[in-house]
C-alpha cells in the first residue's frame, strides 16, 4: 500500500527511543503525549476527513476508560478482552451519537452541541451511577503481569501506546486513500454538493463518527492501564474533548501526522510553562494550550504541518487532495 | 407527599432564578442570530464579570447592583474588541474557525483566572441579601426578586436598541442577510463586533446580578452557560423573546426535577431536554424552521 512507508519510518524511529536511556520524567511526558495524540487521532477522522467538529470527545474516551476499568474490577473480565471491549464500547457511543444527530441532520455549531451535551449527560451519570463508583472512582488492582495488561516498565507502556498509535495512523492513511475518504472529504468541503452527486452523507459521516469513536476509546482504555484509575472528571471532563480537537488542529487538520505533531508540540509547550513556573501555576499550561489554538487558527490554518509544507514552498498532495483544513 | 406549598416555592423561585439564566442566554442567543455562532466563551466571559463585580465590591466597595452600571459598558467594549481585534481576524470568516476561537478564548480566560486567583471560592456579603419578601407560603430574597425585575429593564432595552436606532436596524440587517447589508455599505465587521459588545454587556449585568447571592470561582460561569446554550436552543437560537420564555421555563423545570429526583439527576434532565429538543426540533419553539 502506497503512503505507509513514511508511518513506518516514523513510528520505528519512536520505538528506538527507550534504548537512548531515558529518564522516568520523559518517559511519562511521552506515554501521556502519546495518548493524547491517539485521542487526537480518533477526531482527526471525523473532524478533520468530516469536517464534523465536535466538542465531546470525551465521550468516547471516558467510555472506553469505564468499560476497561468496570469490567475487569466487577466483573472480573481479563484485562486484554476487556480493552477490546472498551473499544467496542466508544464505537457504540460513536454509533448511537452519529445515529441520532446526523439522522437529524445537525451540523456546525448544533453538532459541536450536542456532543459536548452527550459527554456532559455521561459525566453527570458516572458520578451519581454505583457501577462506575460513583463520585469515589473506580480503582483497578495493581497486577504487573502481561496477562492483567500491566507492565514493570514504562518503555513496555510506551511501545504499547505507540503501537496504538501506530495503528491509528494506518486506518487514517488507509481511510485517505480508500473511496470512503474521497467520500467524507467531498461531505466535509460541501456537504450539499456530495450529496447531490449521489454520496449519503448521513452514512458516512456516521461511519466516520464509529471509526473516530473506536480510536479515541482506545486512548481512554489506555489512560485506565496506565494510571489504573478513573473517576467521572477525568473520564468525561472537557480536558480531554480539548485536548481531542487541540492536538489535530495545531498539527494540522485533515492530515496522518497532524494529531501526533499536535500532541508532541502542545504537551511540551505545556510542560515548559510549567517548568518556567516551577510547578506551582495552576492553569498556566492552558493558557498556553488555548494562546497556541488561537494564534494557530489566526496565523497557520491548516496547522503545523501546513505551515511546513508551505516553508517548503511545494504542495505535498495532488490537487484534489491537497486542501488541507478549511479556508 | 409534596405540598402544595413546597410545589408553589419551587415553581416561583425557579421563575426568579430563570431570569438570569434567562438573562445569560440573551447574549448568547443575540450574538447566535447575527453572528451564526456558538459563543463559547460566553462561560469565561460570565466568570470574569463576577470576579470584576466582587473586586468592585471588595476593593473599592461598589454596590453590585451600581457596579452593573460601569461594567456593562465596560463589557460591552471587552466584547467589542475580542471580536473586532481577535475572533474577527483570527477565523478568516469560517464558522468552524470561529467556533474554535471563542473556545480558545474560553480556556485562556478561565485558565487565566484559575492562574491568577485559585481555584477558591469567593462570596461577598451584603446586608440585604439575605433578606427579601415573606409572602407566608413563599419567601422571595431581594437578590432574585431585583434579578426577575432587571431583566424586563434588560430586554426592554434591547428591544429599543434593536427596534429603534440605526445601528439596531443594522444588526438585524446583517442577521437578515448578511451580504445585501454589506452591498447597502453596512461596516458588517463593526456590527459583528457589536452585537458581540451586546452580549457581553449582557453577561456583565447577569454577574452583577448574581454575585450578591451566589459564589465566585474560576468555573462558577461553566454552570450557567451550559444551562444558557438548553434555553437558546429551546427557544430557537436568535430569537429574543425564546430567550426569555426558555430561561423561566429552565428555571422551573431545574428546581421542580432537583425537587423530585436530586441535586445531580435534575442537571441530568436539562442536558436530556436538551438533546431531545436538538434532534427533534433543532430550531426550538420559537425559531424559524431552518
Amino acid at each position: 500500500m502506497k503512503g505507509l512507508a513514511p508511518i513506518l519510518v516514523v513510528v520505528a524511529a519512536m520505538a528506538l527511543v527507550p534504548f537512548l536511556g531515558v529518564s522516568n520524567v520523559t518517559f511519562n511526558f511521552l506515554i501521556v503525549a502519546l495518548m493524547i495524540a491517539l485521542a487526537g487521532q480518533g477526531w482527526n477522522v471525523l473532524g478533520g476527513y468530516g469536517g464534523q467538529y465536535s466538542f465531546g470527545h470525551a465521550a468516547f474516551f471516558g467510555t472506553g476508560a469505564y468499560v476497561t476499568a468496570v469490567l475487569q474490577v466487577r466483573y472480573g473480565i481479563n484485562a486484554w478482552i476487556a480493552f477490546g471491549l472498551g473499544i467496542a464500547g466508544g464505537a457504540l457511543v460513536g454509533a448511537t451519537v452519529g445515529g441520532l444527530t446526523f439522522r437529524s441532520g445537525l451540523r456546525g455549531s448544533y453538532f459541536a452541541l450536542v456532543t459536548l451535551a452527550f459527554a456532559e449527560v455521561l459525566r453527570i451519570s458516572a458520578s451519581v451511577a454505583p457501577v462506575t463508583g460513583a463520585g469515589v472512582g473506580t480503582l483497578v488492582k495493581l497486577d504487573l503481569r502481561v496477562a492483567a495488561l500491566q507492565f514493570q516498565s514504562r518503555a513496555a507502556f510506551y511501545w504499547m501506546v505507540l503501537t496504538l498509535v501506530a495503528v491509528a495512523l494506518i486506518v487514517t492513511r488507509v481511510i485517505e486513500r480508500s473511496r470512503f475518504g474521497v467520500w467524507l472529504i467531498a461531505v466535509r468541503e460541501n456537504e450539499d454538493a456530495a450529496t447531490a452527486l449521489g454520496v449519503n452523507a448521513t452514512a458516512i459521516k456516521f461511519t466516520a463518527m464509529v471509526i473516530s469513536g473506536a480510536i479515541t476509546a482506545a486512548a481512554g482504555c489506555f489512560y485506565v492501564q496506565y494510571f489504573l484509575f478513573i473517576d467521572s472528571g477525568l473520564a468525561y471532563g472537557t480536558w480531554i474533548s480539548i485536548e481531542a480537537l487541540l492536538t489535530p488542529i495545531i498539527g494540522g487538520v485533515g492530515t496522518v501526522f497532524g494529531p501526533l505533531l499536535g500532541a508532541l508540540v502542545v504537551r511540551g509547550l505545556g510542560e515548559g510553562a510549567r517548568m518556567v513556573t516551577g510547578g506551582e501555576a495552576p492553569g498556566l499550561d492552558l493558557v498556553v494550550y488555548g494562546c497556541v489554538l488561537v494564534l494557530i487558527i489566526w496565523f497557520a490554518p491548516h496547522g503545523l504541518i501546513g505551515w511546513l509544507a508551505q516553508l517548503r514552498g511545494r504542495s505535498r498532495r495532488p490537487a484534489a487532495l491537497a486542501k488541507i483544513g478549511h479556508d | 407527599m409534596l405540598s402544595p406549598s413546597i410545589l408553589i416555592a419551587a415553581i416561583v423561585n425557579g421563575l426568579l432564578i430563570g431570569a438570569v439564566y434567562a438573562l445569560v442566554a440573551l447574549g448568547l442567543t443575540l450574538i447566535y442570530g447575527v453572528l451564526h455562532i456558538i459563543n463559547f466563551a460566553h462561560g469565561a466571559l460570565l466568570t470574569a464579570a463576577m470576579f470584576a463585580a466582587f473586586f468592585a465590591y471588595r476593593v473599592l466597595g461598589i454596590d453590585p447592583y451600581l457596579a452593573a452600571f460601569l461594567l456593562a459598558p465596560a463589557f460591552f467594549a471587552i466584547g467589542y474588541a475580542l471580536q473586532r481585534c481577535v475572533i474577527g481576524p483570527a477565523s478568516h470568516g469560517d464558522d468552524r474557525n470561529m467556533l474554535l476561537v471563542t473556545l480558545g478564548l474560553a480556556v485562556i480566560i478561565e485558565n487565566a483566572l484559575l492562574f491568577a486567583f485559585r481555584a477558591d471560592t469567593r462570596t461577598i456579603d451584603l446586608s440585604y441579601a439575605f433578606g427579601g419578601l415573606d409572602l407566608g407560603f413563599v419567601f422571595l430574597s431581594w437578590p432574585r426578586l431585583i434579578g426577575f425585575g432587571a431583566m424586563f429593564v434588560v430586554a426592554l432595552a434591547l428591544w429599543l436598541i434593536m427596534g429603534v436606532t440605526d445601528t439596531g436596524r443594522a444588526i438585524r440587517a446583517v442577521a437578515k442577510e448578511k451580504l445585501g447589508a454589506e452591498l447597502a455599505g453596512i461596516d458588517v465587521a463593526h456590527i459583528y463586533a457589536v452585537t458581540f459588545g451586546l452580549g457581553t454587556a449582557c453577561v456583565a449585568i447577569a454577574a452583577c446580578l448574581l454575585i450578591p447571592s451566589y459564589y465566585v470561582n474560576p468555573s462558577a460561569g461553566n454552570a450557567f452557560v451550559l444551562v444558557a446554550f438548553t434555553i437558546v436552543v429551546l427557544g430557537g437560537m436568535g430569537s429574543v423573546p425564546g430567550a426569555l420564555i426558555g430561561g423561566l421555563v429552565i428555571g422551573v423545570a431545574e428546581n421542580l426535577s432537583s425537587l423530585f429526583f436530586g441535586e445531580s439527576l435534575g442537571q441530568i434532565g436539562i442536558f436530556v431536554l436538551f438533546i431531545v429538543v436538538l434532534l427533534v426540533r433543532p430550531s426550538g419553539l420559537f425559531g424559524a424552521r431552518a
